[in-house]
């Protein structure tokens, strides 16, 4: 079986946009994670997180955002999750997080958060 | 309707459990936001299993059984490793602007399963650890 999550990097100018494509479980959240815990992450401005092709997420996918969440905010580097499926969107909905991340439909949104 | 797999216990195997899950209940005919609040409730509820219960040993397995009798879904998760497994009821609400603020990974998952979930219950039956999960589909 190939891996199920893949984690593609697009840097630009002071944004990194992480393309997910796939489902993020407890088997994959370590390859998110790994690129979360990057040291040049905390150059950039903007983290944007593509979300159009990710079709899953469980608790440790969750996990990973929320642990990083405080070290980006410290750094002043905005995380933004655009183009999110329903389905995805709902498991941030049923536990409250929709609410304490910043979540916005377009990409064009993503870039003037 | 019903259906059953086996899996040990590898986190390489939620894959096939979702798709299993997934299968079941599309051919039940729910919709894609049911479908995928249910696959993940048994995802977290396996994933325990695997990582917590049986600390990844691929030599253990687990039991999974689904049953649709008109809307009313019954699973049925049992481990077969030998370390009974009967976790304390999920938070019922965690404070998740202090889970952002340690930069806590976990504690999550079952929170997740007791809010899609309509029942969940762990109980040990034949030295087993069974987790039965039910919830009506509407």
């Amino acid at each position: 079986m190939g891996p199920i999550m893949k984690v593609t990097s697009q840097p630009s100018a002071d944004t990194l946009t992480l393309v997910l494509d796939g489902e993020l479980d407890a088997s994959s959240a370590v390859v998110l994670d790994t690129e979360l815990n990057k040291p040049g992450l905390l150059n950039y401005r903007k983290v944007l997180i593509d979300c159009q092709r990710l079709s899953y997420i469980s608790s440790a996918g969750l996990g990973v955002f929320i642990s990083h969440l405080q070290r980006l905010q410290d750094s002043d580097v905005k995380l933004v999750f655009y183009n999110m499926q329903e389905k995805v969107f709902n498991v941030f909905e049923i536990l409250g997080l929709d609410s304490l991340m910043n979540i916005v439909p377009t990409a064009e949104e993503a870039q003037a958060a | 309707m019903q259906d059953h797999i086996r899996i040990s216990c590898s986190r390489q195997n939620l894959q096939q459990v979702r798709d299993f899950v997934r299968g079941f209940l599309l051919a039940a005919q729910r919709s894609e936001l049911v479908v995928n609040q249910v696959v993940l409730a048994v995802d977290e509820v396996v994933a325990n299993f695997i990582i917590h219960a049986n600390g990844e040993d691929a030599n253990q397995f687990l039991d999974l059984l689904l049953v649709l009798s008109d809307h009313h879904l019954d699973i049925e998760i049992e481990d077969h490793g030998s370390n009974l497994f009967l976790p304390q009821g999920a938070t019922p609400s965690p404070d998740l602007r202090e889970y952002i603020r340690q930069g806590r990974k976990g504690g999550m998952g079952m929170t997740l399963v007791s809010r899609i979930m309509d029942r969940v219950e762990f109980f040990e039956r034949n030295s087993h650890t069974i987790c039965h999960l039910s919830k009506v589909l509407v």
